[in-house]
């Protein structure tokens, strides 16, 4: 069949775009059964302390209470809460309430009660005796420390991460291409700076949350906001001790995860309540639980070394990265891979690159996925040592980068010795610095008034699902009168991708859209798929889809052919009938799907599994533009312009969305989002009134605009999008500062205090 | 959230003030903080009923009602004209259309907030707390005052043709400030309010007869203290005190000349 | 305490707590579109209008809504749709949560200001948080709503 691209690259609003408008009840709150138990978790006051003594009887003699669980009452098997393909390369550190108390904000107990009043009243009637332990609360002084985080001997490594509990070590390793060392002393300039990235709060809107029930063949049925229920299966059967096939997980429509619900943060509490109850049970979280025990960015310090020839050819670059994982090592050994492996190759042509890290435990929140995972870290440094670099030679940034970025073709010796197949990067540096006026702008403008105009660049890439481990399947049903059901284990969060992969379905279908009904994921239904994460959905799902409708058209063709009594090879499908070449005879395909239905041996059925042997990068460039108050420090954002290669761009509407909030998350990250503790480790913002992320007043205004490689590995060219986008803004915004003030500000965020004292310094 | 057994929409001041002495019972205004707090209240008292919630403007001042809600300041045109805006400026950074809509001036004058705009914006002006036992009293004197029982009814602000001018610096634009600054001028005197120090705003009145702008704002900062907190340093907001008085000063004199 | 008001144009009268919210209160009696983003009145998403008035919902007791009009996205439903399909047409309601909130308050800015510009768009709207998309594209679909009604009305 000849295949017209009808829906793909064009902007169609998202198939659940009317529901969530007119403001639907499809969210995991509204859906919970009224009659759910409340769920909440009593919490530590302690960093780190042992509960010698744990008292629940008045508590329990609460009317309404119907459960209260202490550390004795759970399961003594230990588990991740990451979510991540199995074996995790998180530890098994975890237990659903354990005597340890690790942060401020770790679980003590979980009470159950009919009302929200009640469980309150009873949380406040725990009493509980701690032995307060001294914690580990710098992470720099974390390894090899006396104090230990975990010293159990249940803790686990499943894989060989280089992880040490004796030594708080959650991961560590050495990466290295050339010699390093040799190649920087040969170099007329080195670039020798430290940098420090902080933890961040994906702050999505909706809040961790889960409902949970038993079905009626004594199954636990778990209603999740989650980008993994398959994993969420696993995790809830490892952290119950209770066989998967025990588990069925449930998403609806969810509030925003942005890697945030790549963890299972709150899943375990009403599911060990409903699973010991049997009744249904609900946790909400609080924005104040959602600040202070949940699963923020890896707080990161990168020392990086970045040598280069007179002419400004980066000749080596050796990156050391220290990991904050916190309390537990959820996605600990995998972020920091992304500091070195994310950032290093865009300079491919460097001879010689070293990368090594160390990612330890502290007694601080436990950390998780945050968009970039890593990446959003080690390009901070990276892009910033170069900036740097371009200053120190008096060399305009963007020339710098174009002697050396990545081009089409290079191979990619720190990324795993990839080619860059497809690589739009020069193109995105060009058309950026038109947008910009980077030449009229560069690097600085007076304004005569006080105020200084500065601009500055970055760029950046990611991945598009983790090569050789993810997996995405589909499953297509035809039905009655010819519609298809697209069955997806990808987990749509708000990022479209019920539409997109519909889109590719239509177009390999030769269909309507209209005609592909899709639905959230049911680990009881849904094909298997490891999760919305890694920028995996839109490259690998969207592959599976391709495949899958292959082999559907292969079958409706077959059931067409013995409809028209004919061969496979004597005829053709065109999206709406089955026809003889010859013209003869034709049925269609809402007859094939009615008919199908009676005294039929072949089910109009197919799944495929896609998995990927590379992760082709999507490139960016950002460049920003900021007005610093030369008396106050006071910076303004005033225009943030990015160009993207992610391949062919499925939706360019939900692309483009996608970068514009990836990069507003970007710039909150540059400017003011912190996550600090009191020196007791407990967590200082602590709510949105006090962790601010940006309003639409903050943002300036972004720009965005695509210049599209082709990725021949993706479907209809497309790679990734969702993470590359929040990159660029941290080094981007810290340049155009130092062109305004001469200050470079390596400690995150770039505020108007560190930029003031910076200039003082400086004069 | 705080929980309560009671509410009462009080028929009168009497009434109200009468509730509030039991010190378990609370005034709500718009709630705003209030709700952040936790613990048990008896009765919450609501004011709403008593006509409160306008602003009333005669030839010599301008009567505020305790439940006007910060929204109506920012949108009065007779404040704001007599004032050069400083309503809509201390007002409309402060977190979004609907809070300030519910927020009442009652609540963040007697709050007493460090971080308060609506407090500093109002110390550089004649402000007067009209208070139901209290009387009516000097707002500065009201800031300095013990938390107490009594029920503040109305703000009143005269007409002394005083010209004023309201600046503050925030991380983001409508976070609290990190330093909020206000001056007003009556002849050759200056009313230097500064608030969000972190500490709650305070008043100087300094002569400005001779100085320059920026040994007056020197000065005047000079006389505050300033510490740290999640927002900034002392140090810092000692210095952007100093620019940000200097700023308001020139912007006054500017008009004026 | 029993407390009656009118809720979506009907008159509803029930039972509440001295400390019962008006976010709790609607979410009981179906209004799933209020949500509840955070505790300390940062968010906007729980946004109803209290007798016209944008409002959060999360910060208001109920008690005070006694007597009055309270109207939520369930009582706009054709409003919804006339903004949201351009929220829909940029892809700018991503996750949808903040969606109901914010055109909420798009209602409420329609009748207080007129012709407003960008920047009193931002301003108006400052107090509706959204993580997902940035806020351009809402800034998009705003335009894009408000000019068609101009050229509607000129038209």
């Amino acid at each position: 069949m000849d295949r017209t691209v009808r829906y793909v690259g064009s902007p169609v609003p998202k198939k659940d775009s009317m529901a969530l408008v007119t403001g639907k009840p499809v969210y995991t709150d509204d859906i919970a059964p009224a009659d759910c138990l409340v769920v909440k978790v009593l919490r530590s006051p302690y960093a780190h302390a042992l509960i010698d003594e744990i008292h629940t009887e008045t508590a329990g003699k609460v009317p309404g209470i119907v459960s209260i669980l202490t550390w004795k009452d759970v399961p003594k098997k230990r588990f991740t809460m990451a979510g991540q393909t199995y074996p995790e390369p998180s530890p098994y550190d975890r237990l659903i309430l354990d005597r340890r108390v690790r942060f401020v904000g770790d679980a003590v107990a979980i009470v159950a009660g009919e009302t929200e009043e009640a469980v309150d009243k009873a949380l406040k009637l725990i009493k509980v005796n701690y032995q307060v332990l001294t914690p580990v609360l710098d992470f720099r002084t974390a390894k090899d420390n006396e104090i230990l985080v975990h010293p159990e001997d249940t803790w686990q490594s499943l894989c060989p991460v280089g992880a040490d509990n004796r030594r708080n070590l959650v991961a560590s390793g050495v990466d290295s291409h050339g010699d390093v060392d040799a190649v920087l002393a040969g170099c007329d300039y080195v670039i020798e700076e430290t940098y420090h990235t902080k933890a961040n709060q994906q702050a999505m809107m909706e809040t961790f949350r889960t409902f949970t029930t038993m079905d009626p063949y004594g199954r636990l049925v778990v209603t999740a906001s989650t980008q993994v229920p398959f994993h969420v299966r696993r995790i809830i059967a490892h952290a119950l001790d209770i066989p998967k096939a025990k588990v069925r997980v449930i998403k609806p429509r969810i509030g925003g995860g942005f890697g945030a619900k790549q963890t299972v943060v709150a899943e375990v509490y009403p599911a060990i309540v409903t699973w010991l109850t049997g009744r249904p049970a609900k946790i909400i979280y609080s924005r104040y639980e959602s600040q202070i025990a949940s699963s923020p960015r890896h707080e990161m310090e990168l020392k990086v070394r970045l040598g280069a020839d007179k002419n400004g050819i980066i000749k080596a670059i050796d990156l050391y990265t220290l990991s904050n994982s916190g309390a537990f090592g959820e996605h600990g050994p995998t972020t920091v891979g992304l500091s070195g492996h994310k950032s290093i190759p865009l300079y491919a042509k460097a001879e010689a690159f070293r990368f090594a890290y160390d990612v330890v435990y502290t007694n601080r929140m436990s950390a998780g996925a945050y968009r970039g995972y890593g990446a959003t870290q080690g390009l901070f440094a990276v892009e910033s040592a170069v900036n740097e670099l371009a200053d120190r030679l008096h060399m305009d940034p963007v020339k710098l980068r174009e002697l050396n970025m990545v081009r089409e073709g290079d191979v990619m010796p720190a990324y795993y010795g990839e080619t860059a197949g497809s690589c739009a990067l020069d193109r995105c540096m060009a058309r950026a610095k038109e947008m910009m006026d980077w030449d009229k702008k560069f690097p600085a403008r007076d304004m005569g008034n006080g105020k200084v105009r500065a601009v500055g660049v970055a760029m950046s890439m990611q991945g598009s699902a983790i090569s050789g481990v993810d997996v995405g399947s589909v499953t297509l049903k035809l039905n009655d009168d010819g519609f298809y059901s697209l069955m997806i284990g990808a987990a749509d969060m708000g990022t479209g991708c019920d539409t997109t992969l519909a889109q590719i379905a239509a177009d390999c279908l030769c269909c309507d859209l209209d005609n592909i009904i899709v639905h959230g994921v049911d680990t009881d239904v849904s094909p298997y798929d490891s999760g919305s994460y890694a920028s995996s959905t839109a490259y690998l799902t969207g592959g599976a889809v391709v495949k899958t409708c292959d082999t559907m058209i292969k079958k409706i063709m077959e059931k067409g052919a013995e409809y028209l009594g004919a061969s496979m090879e004597e005829v053709d499908f065109d999206g709406k009938r089955v026809y003889c070449l010859d013209g003869s005879r034709e049925i269609s395909l809402r007859d094939i799907g009615n008919q199908a239905m009676c005294n039929n041996g072949l089910a109009l059925e197919a799944t495929e599994s896609n998995t990927s042997p590379v992760s082709p990068p999507p490139f960016m460039v950002g460049m920003a533009e900021v007005e610093v108050d030369m008396e106050t420090g006071k910076t303004e954002l005033l225009d943030y312009v990015a160009v993207v290669d992610c391949g062919t761009p499925l939706n360019p509407n939900i692309a483009r969305v996608q970068t514009e909030g990836g990069l507003s998350q970007g710039i909150g990250m540059a400017m003011y989002e912190d996550v600090t503790y009191s020196a007791q480790g407990r967590v200082l913002e602590d709510s949105f009134m006090q962790y601010k992320i940006p309003t639409r007043q903050d943002v300036g205004t972004i720009r965005v605009e695509f210049e599209s490689s082709y990725e021949k590995t993706g479907p209809f060219g497309a790679k990734s999008i969702g993470e590359v986008v929040i990159n660029t803004p941290s080094p981007a915004i810290a340049s155009a500062v130092a062109h305004a003030t001469g200050v470079y500000v390596r400690e995150l965020p770039i505020t108007p205090e560190k930029i003031y004292k910076g200039m003082v310094e400086h004069s | 959230m705080f929980k309560a057994r009671e509410y009462v929409r009080v028929k009168s001041l009497e009434e109200a003030w009468n509730l509030n002495q039991k010190k378990s019972n609370v005034i709500v205004g718009g709630m705003m903080w209030l709700k952040m707090g936790r613990g048990q209240k008896g009765t919450v008292i609501d004011l709403s009923g008593l006509g409160l919630d306008t602003i009333e403007e005669t030839e010599e001042a301008f009567s505020i009602g305790c439940m006007c809600t910060l929204r109506q300041l920012e949108l009065h045109e007779g404040l704001n004209k007599e004032f050069d805006g400083i309503f809509r400026e201390c007002t409309r950074h402060i977190v979004g259309t609907q809070f300030r809509n519910g927020a009442t001036v009652g609540g963040s004058v007697f709050g007493r907030y460090g971080f308060s705009d609506i407090l500093t914006c109002l110390l550089a002006l004649d402000s007067y707390v009209e208070l139901y036992q209290g009387g009516v009293i000097p707002l500065v004197q009201f800031t300095s005052m013990p938390y107490d029982r009594d029920v503040l009814v109305r703000i009143v602000i005269k007409k002394d043709g005083r010209k004023a001018a309201y600046l503050s610096q925030r991380n983001t634009q409508t976070d609290f400030p990190l330093i909020a600054c206000a001056a007003g001028k009556m002849g050759d005197d200056w009313y230097v309010s500064i608030g969000a120090r972190p500490k709650r705003a305070a008043v100087y009145r300094i002569s400005g007869t001779g100085k320059k702008a920026d040994e007056l704002a020197r000065e005047a900062a000079s006389m505050f203290e300033y510490g740290s907190n999640l927002r900034g340093s002392g140090e810092y907001r000692a210095h952007l005190a100093n620019v940000y008085v200097r700023r308001l000063i020139e912007t006054i004199e500017k008009r004026e000349a | 305490m029993e407390i009656q008001l009118t809720l979506n144009g009907k008159a509803v009268k029930d039972q509440v707590g001295a400390d019962t919210l008006l976010l709790d209160f609607v979410r009981k009696h179906g209004c799933y579109s209020v949500k509840r983003g955070c505790e300390t009145s940062n968010c906007g998403l729980c946004t109803v209008l209290l007798d016209g008035k944008p409002v959060l919902s999360c910060s208001t007791l109920a008690a005070r809504a006694d007597g009055c009009s309270v109207t939520t996205l369930e009582g706009v439903q054709e409003k919804a749709e006339a903004i949201g399909r351009f929220l829909a047409g940029e892809g700018a309601e991503q996750c949808g949560f903040c969606s109901p909130g914010l055109i909420m308050n798009v209602i409420a800015m329609e009748q207080e200001l007129s012709e407003p510009s960008e920047e009193e768009i931002r301003e108006y709207l400052a107090g509706n948080l959204c993580r997902c998309t940035g806020y351009m594209g809402q800034m998009r679909a705003i335009g894009n709503y408000l000019n068609r009604k101009g050229e509607e009305q000129n038209g």
